[in-house]
């Protein structure tokens, strides 16, 4: 094994993974570094992927031919689309993810990637040189050992490690997670680098041991009787499916907690990061919620052979003995056992507006963050993050132009423009709400926004461009002749279709827009129709609801690019430009935009900041 | 941005002259429409500006053919007699035409952009844009001190709160929420929808200072309407005879109150009659009535009563001459007057022969109608701009409203739509603010 590569990962979790494979697949020869082979593609926290914002980024991963959605179609034992009753642009494909299945999926793909090496040793530095221009670079890593792997490109995911701090009671253990040191070097190495960090906090529950609970007195919900796969790719679930407990928390529980709130992270006043206003502890509900006297609890098993129960709902960093005191307070809970206690982690982050949309970091060329590390939470967003690293490291290497996704095309575009424009102030997760293109950017519809990108980006393998390849194929003539056939209000009336007589011919899609016309129907005239497969019914379906609005998102999309194609130098000095007051240029140094478009989403950069930046491109160009 | 612009030269105001400028392919034909022919390119030349058959008042125009002027586009100088009437009627007659209301700065950054300005000019734009843009700000809400500024942070709250409902039922499918928690939309939907129809009511007001306010006299044959609009006009009008039923059709006087161009109008005594031509005459008169911005009755101070037959048009608001009050039954007259005034009439007791009484009451409807044009809830400057984000809003609220109880993601992005389209007036509403309305609302947190 040769001891230089072009691209080094650092860390084996979901952004480490997606990382390694998309820098492998692009081509790139690729080492993955991390501690031990057996976590990697570990699920530390809820055995679950996708969900609304997060389903659509699996999808999204997918389309790019990453590794995550077909892991998970080999790992889910609960597959549910959420929204199923809501129009298809907010319906969010989710699984209860079998823990075991899914590592050993997972190991099981890296090891037999091509272009990719793995080897198990704890990082502990970075080596850093004099790149050409004199200015330092990343040039590789060193572990424990002090062995050497040298790299030109070498990306992070080490998700909580800096400064990370357990918090449980009154016990105190610094670690990334339970049972892992931190990795001290490595963190001495960035705070050395200057880098601007925050802190940010999160919390797990206590796992159950699913044997001491009664099962039988609780509601469950179960998975859909079809199961609808993350993968393109796939095609059937095969993992038998099982059903998640319901159950919730008492006035009981409640006077417990309210009595030892002290204990508590956030309650004992101790807490130094912020947690995510979405997923607050159970001690957060009691308190910020107080006239609410119960809450919904999902037990979900962690695996079909593993007793271990993870229930969802009541994330705590409150002492053992309370745990297990409020806990028994719950219904079907009153005899349970636990196999490990839950708690608070506080940890180091750094703001994501130190790095560029590629997630190289402005300040150590060459070196690339991604995931948790970046304030991010969530196994989909690191996962994509990683992605999006990988691809860009390898590209890099190759000499060729930079992958960015913008806003109208992904929501990994629209999640990384919001991080590195933005910056983060809780722990950042994705949901539909924060996409402006939101019924363009579909699950449904990831292939059709971005295989393509992928195929000439050269992140797609064979397999899926040929897949993708016939499925256009079908979906464009599906398309056409969609488009070629009409039938006059006559036509339509004598059918039995209820349109106006206003001399105007309909397509299948104009059919397809009034709300009782289905495509069954159409096919009692149009049999042709009928010939096409689920995926491609549904597309035409989609198209013809949404049409006006789709148009409509369009027309934006194109006004945006507007803004977005005009570049602006990353190393572009804005003392240099006249009229711009410090604040703005204080603004524009920390982010360093590097579209006009992405410089008028920073906060307080005004209209005539914007004028004055454009004024000086065009100055610099002209001379 | 492309299109002809248009924007207030001179400090806004009272002033001897203002400068209204137009740049952009649209000049020559805006010229022409409003001044008949236009000057030759670079010479000043004196011309009536006209609008929908009105004349707006007589100004200097210069008109610049590009790349030779300023902003190096084809642009043009309207200098019009500086009264807000004056201004505000030739701004909302460009408007009209399909001009726009220039943004902060926009005629030097078109400058810049034709490369009419050296660079240090040039790196000057940026502070004028911005200086301009507050200056705008300040302007839209500072005219009517905080209580514009705060109807627009309650029209965001709204939006906020709307969009918090929606995204919640779309983001959050899983969590324990209230039973159709995007119905919790409507109400707020339903608030800011009336908001907007109220600010679209307001943007006629350009139109009006243009054309004229419209005041009606209207009552019962032979009250004296004709006599009262002689008298207010100072001039023989109306024929004026003791035969009921003289007037048969709408007289409109045009005359100046308070600076500002009035239309009062005499119309046919309200009385069932057998008469096709008088018929149409009280037709006529009534149609009016409807449409005209202030409603005057008549009412003969020794029938009080006539009034009462009429009562299902009268409306809060109007007005109400009791005439020949000096010769008729004061008691009586003073019933009347309390009984309407808590109807919502403003009520006035007079003999429409009486010069000083006429006097007064004219100095009543001037102090009236200056009040109404100028003091506009909205400023006209934030009116013109607007007008047409306003209307757009409030057709995507119309759409969401029909849509929340079934396509919930569509009624989202309706509103999402109607929040941008009024982004310049309620500020930008972010998904954080949306995402922090729904996690303070609900506890979320599977």
């Amino acid at each position: 094994m040769s001891k230089s590569w072009d691209v080094i990962v650092i860390g084996g979790g979901h952004a480490g993974c997606e990382a390694a494979a998309a820098s492998a697949r692009t081509g790139a020869r690729t080492l993955l570094l991390t501690h031990k082979l057996e976590t990697i593609g570990e699920m530390s926290c809820n055995p679950a992927i996708g969900g609304l914002g997060k389903g659509h980024l699996v999808r999204e991963i997918d389309a790019l031919d990453g590794v995550m959605g077909r892991m998970a179609d080999k790992a889910g034992i609960q597959f549910r689309m959420l929204n199923r009753s809501k129009g298809p642009a907010v319906r969010g494909p989710r699984s209860q993810i079998d823990r075991k299945l899914y590592r050993e999926a997972m190991q099981a793909e890296l090891f037999s990637t091509g272009n990719l090496d793995i080897i198990a040793a704890a990082a502990e530095d970075l080596i850093v040189e004099d790149g050409p221009n004199g200015k330092p670079r990343v040039a590789g890593a060193v572990d424990g050992e002090g062995r050497s792997y040298s790299a030109p490109r070498v990306i992070l995911t080490t998700g909580t490690f800096l400064k990370g701090v357990i918090h449980r009671g009154e016990e105190r253990i610094p670690a990334g997670r339970v049972g892992d040191q931190p990795a001290i070097g490595l963190s001495d190495r960035l705070y050395g680098l200057g880098f601007q960090m925050g802190r940010l906090k999160t919390g797990t529950p206590a796992r159950l041991d699913g044997r001491t609970i009664a099962w039988d007195r609780l509601d469950s919900q179960a998975a859909d009787d079809q199961p609808v796969p993350f993968s393109y790719l796939t095609d059937k679930i095969d993992v038998p499916q099982i059903a998640c407990g319901v159950t919730f928390t008492t006035e009981e529980t409640h006077r417990i907690i309210a009595e030892r709130i002290g204990e508590s992270l956030v309650y004992s006043g101790r807490a130094t990061g912020v947690g995510p206003r979405y997923c607050p502890s159970i001690e957060d509900k009691v308190v910020r919620f107080a006239d609410k006297t119960s809450h919904q609890i999902f037990l979900e098993p962690e695996g079909l052979d593993d007793p271990t129960v993870y229930p969802n709902g009541i994330s705590t960093s409150v002492s053992e003995e309370t745990q297990l005191l409020f806990l028994r307070t719950i219904p079907g809970l009153e005899n349970v056992e636990v196999l490990r206690y839950g708690y608070a982690i506080e940890y180091d982050y750094v703001d994501p507006r130190e790095l560029f949309a590629t997630l190289e970091t402005k300040r150590l060329p060459g070196l690339y963050l991604a995931g948790q590390i970046n304030g991010t939470t969530g196994y989909e967003e690191a996962g994509a993050q990683g992605l999006i690293a990988g691809l860009n490291a390898a590209l890099a290497e190759q000499g060729r132009e930079p992958a960015v996704f913008a806003r109208d095309e992904a929501y990994i575009g629209v999640m990384i423009d919001d991080l590195v424009t933005r910056g983060v102030t809780e722990p950042y997760r994705m949901f539909t709400s924060r996409a402006e293109f939101r019924l363009t950017l579909r699950a449904d519809n990831a292939d059709q926004r971005l295989t393509d990108r992928g195929i000439a980006l050269g992140v797609v393998g064979e397999g899926r461009a040929k897949a993708w390849a016939e499925k256009k194929t079908r979906l464009n003539a599906a398309r056409t002749f969609a488009r070629s056939v009409s039938l006059t209000p006559n036509e339509a009336v004598k059918a039995g279709f209820k349109v106006n007589s206003d001399g105007v011919r309909r397509d299948v899609f104009a059919m397809l827009a009034y709300p009782d016309v289905t495509l069954d129907d159409l096919g009692r005239i149009w049999p042709e129709v009928f010939t096409w497969n689920t995926d491609v019914r549904e597309q035409i379906e989609i198209e013809a609801a949404y049409a006006g609005y789709l148009d409509r998102q369009r027309a934006d999309a194109e006004s945006l690019r507007k803004d977005e194609d005009l570049r602006l130098p990353a190393d572009m000095d804005y003392a240099d430009i006249g009229s711009l007051s410090n604040e703005v240029r204080e603004k524009l140094a920390r982010v360093r935009p590097l579209t006009l478009g992405q410089a008028a989403r920073i906060e307080g950069v005004t209209p005539g900041a914007l004028t004055a930046l454009l004024a000086h491109v065009r100055r610099t160009r002209a001379a | 941005m492309a299109g002809t612009i248009f924007a207030l030269a001179t400090a806004a105001g009272r002033a001897a002259v203002a400068v209204v400028r137009i740049s952009g392919p649209d000049t020559l034909r805006t010229v022409e429409a409003l001044a008949g022919r236009a000057p030759a390119p670079r010479m000043a030349a004196l011309r009536k500006l006209r609008y929908g058959g009105v004349e707006l008042d007589e100004a200097l125009v210069l008109r610049f053919e590009g790349p030779a002027s300023y902003t190096g586009e084809d642009s043009a100088e309207f200098h019009v007699h500086g009264g807000r009437a004056v201004v505000e009627a030739l701004l909302s007659a460009l408007s009209e035409l399909g001009l726009r209301l220039a943004e902060p700065g926009e005629f030097t950054r078109r400058a810049f952009e034709n490369g009419k300005l050296d660079l240090a000019q040039a790196e000057g734009v940026a502070d004028l844009i911005d200086a301009e843009t507050e200056a705008q700000r300040r302007q839209a809400l500072g005219q009517v001190g905080g209580a514009l500024s705060q109807r627009y942070d309650q029209w965001r709250d709204l939006l906020v709160q709307s969009l918090a409902m929606l995204e919640a039922a779309v983001d959050f499918p899983d969590e324990d929420l209230p039973e159709e928690v995007a119905e919790r939309a409507r109400p707020g939907l339903r608030v800011l929808a009336e908001e907007l129809d109220a600010a679209l009511a307001d943007v006629s007001r350009g139109r009006r200072v243009r054309d004229g306010y419209r005041i009606a006299l209207v009552g019962a044959p032979n009250a004296g309407k004709s006599t009262l609009l002689n008298g207010l006009v100072e001039r023989d009008a109306a024929i004026v005879t003791d035969t009921p039923g003289t007037t048969r059709d709408v007289i409109e006087v045009p005359l100046v109150l308070g600076g500002y161009r009035v239309l009062i109008a005499d119309t046919a005594g309200l009385r069932e009659t057998e008469d096709a031509i008088e018929a149409e005459g009280v037709r006529r008169a009534r149609r009016w009535a409807e449409e005209a911005d202030l409603r005057l009755w008549v009412v003969d101070g020794f029938h009080v009563k006539q009034l009462e037959a009429l009562e299902a048009t009268v409306r809060p608001g109007d007005w109400l001459v009791l005439n020949k009050a000096d010769i008729a039954d004061a008691v009586v007259l003073a019933e009347a007057e309390v009984r309407w005034a808590e109807r919502g009439l403003s009520v006035f007791r007079l003999s429409a022969r009486s010069e000083t009484a006429v006097a007064d009451l004219r100095a009543c409807l001037a102090d009236h109608v200056s009040d109404v044009l100028s003091g506009s809830e909205f400023p006209a400057a934030t009116r013109l701009r607007h007008a047409e984000r306003l209307g757009e809003a409030r057709s995507y609220l119309a759409r969401a409203l029909s849509e929340v109880g079934l396509e919930v993601e569509l009624a989202a992005e309706d509103v999402r739509l109607a929040a941008r389209a009024l982004e310049k007036i309620t500020g930008r509403v972010d998904p954080e603010d949306v995402l922090g309305r729904v996690f303070s609302t609900f506890c979320i947190g599977k």
